[in-house]
């Protein structure tokens, strides 16, 4: 059974010296989705939806739901969390972030409300301070009867499972892409996140809480696939 | 990093990486802006280019915008807009054409309103799930 992270790493050891990464970066591994097939159904029908995409910029995805003539609001949500300015001391001198300046500088939309929302994997990849105040804030952007898509790795997909950048290729299909190295100030930095916790069905639940209703799809790759509805 | 030139050759104001301006900013020329600018831009009809040097803090007005650099503000473009890959943009986007090319970073709204576009019906998503279940493919 083959998985997400499997088909990254495959590239990674064929990769050849200096641009066995940049090549990484550039190439996209094909997936099915179940849950994004049932998400573009529920949005097909719909004229200017407000739709939130919260993981790394796709142009792909802004292209195709714009087309659709959608309002698309996207904010890499895991890249913001990453902000060194955000890194204060708590009240035992532990290095900690700062979630009243997060939310404050962040999924700040002064009263727009969604009509959907695609979390992608983020949730697994935040630091745990982080992620439920996020859920919640999302709730509160959230419109009645809204969606939203989240994946979450399964135990099975092992702690180097990748990063990635999710861009809908298709009514059920995506394209997975490693998110690519970044300069910083001159220097090249690459970044890599590392998957933080593995939610079971019960932690996904509680974690969704005050949302309506959920339901699941698994898929062979060990990503669990849960669509919301708020 | 390949040179970066402005929309085309006619009349284009320019602004070099040394420069700092705050206010506001106007004309009815093309501008290429490689400094840093605080304010308001408003070139109706013109373009804008934000060299990969530019620091813009500013709401911007234009037919044409095109962002190599950063820039903090919203964008009314009444042709297009387009993010080049090492654009940094933080700002909502109301234009009728967007190009992104891969390694922009981006975020805010995007508004894209197709000429002759009438004004949309806002509707929501209805989902109805049946119950929580566990589906396998």
């Amino acid at each position: 059974m083959s998985t997400v992270a499997d088909n990254f790493l495959k590239m990674f050891r064929g990769g050849t010296g200096g641009n066995g990464s940049h090549r990484d970066a550039q190439h996209r591994a094909q997936r099915h989705s179940t849950a994004l097939n049932e998400f573009m159904r529920a949005i097909a029908h719909e004229e200017s939806l407000c739709i939130l995409d919260l993981g790394p910029t796709s142009a792909n995805n802004i292209a195709l739901l714009t087309d659709r003539g959608f309002q698309v609001y996207t904010e890499d949500l895991l890249t913001s969390a990453a902000d060194p300015e955000l890194m204060i001391k708590d009240e035992l001198g532990n290095t900690t972030i700062d979630i009243d300046r997060f939310l404050k500088e962040n999924l700040a939309f002064r009263g727009q409300k969604f009509d959907a929302v695609l979390l992608w994997d983020v949730a697994d990849y935040l630091p745990e301070v982080l992620v439920k105040p996020v859920i919640e804030r999302i709730c509160s952007v959230m419109k009645p009867k809204g969606i939203l898509l989240s994946f979450f790795h399964t135990r099975d997909a092992g702690p180097e499972a990748p990063y990635c950048r999710y861009h809908i290729a298709g009514q059920d299909s995506l394209e997975l892409q490693l998110v690519p190295k970044v300069e910083t100030n001159g220097a090249t930095e690459e970044r890599h996140y590392r998957l933080q916790r593995v939610f079971n069905n019960r932690h996904i639940e509680n974690l969704f809480r005050e949302f309506a209703s959920l339901k699941f799809f698994l898929a062979r790759d060990n990503l669990r696939e849960v669509l919301v509805v708020r | 990093m390949e040179p970066v030139k402005p929309l085309d050759s006619r009349q284009v104001a320019n602004i070099g990486k040394s420069v700092v301006i705050k206010g506001e900013l106007s004309g009815s020329e093309d501008l290429y802006l490689d400094g840093e600018v605080e304010g308001n831009i408003e070139l109706n009809g013109n373009s804008l280019t934000v060299g990969p040097n530019g620091r813009v803090r500013a709401h911007v007005n234009a037919r044409e915008v095109v962002v190599n650099g950063h820039l903090d503000g919203d964008i009314s473009a009444t042709e297009r807009v387009e993010l080049r890959k090492s654009a940094v943009l933080v700002g909502d986007i109301r234009t009728q054409r967007i190009m992104i090319e891969e390694g922009a970073s981006f975020k805010g709204s995007i508004d894209v309103q197709r000429e002759g576009k009438t004004e949309p019906k806002r509707g929501t998503a209805a989902y109805e799930p049946a119950g929580a279940a566990v589906s396998q493919k």
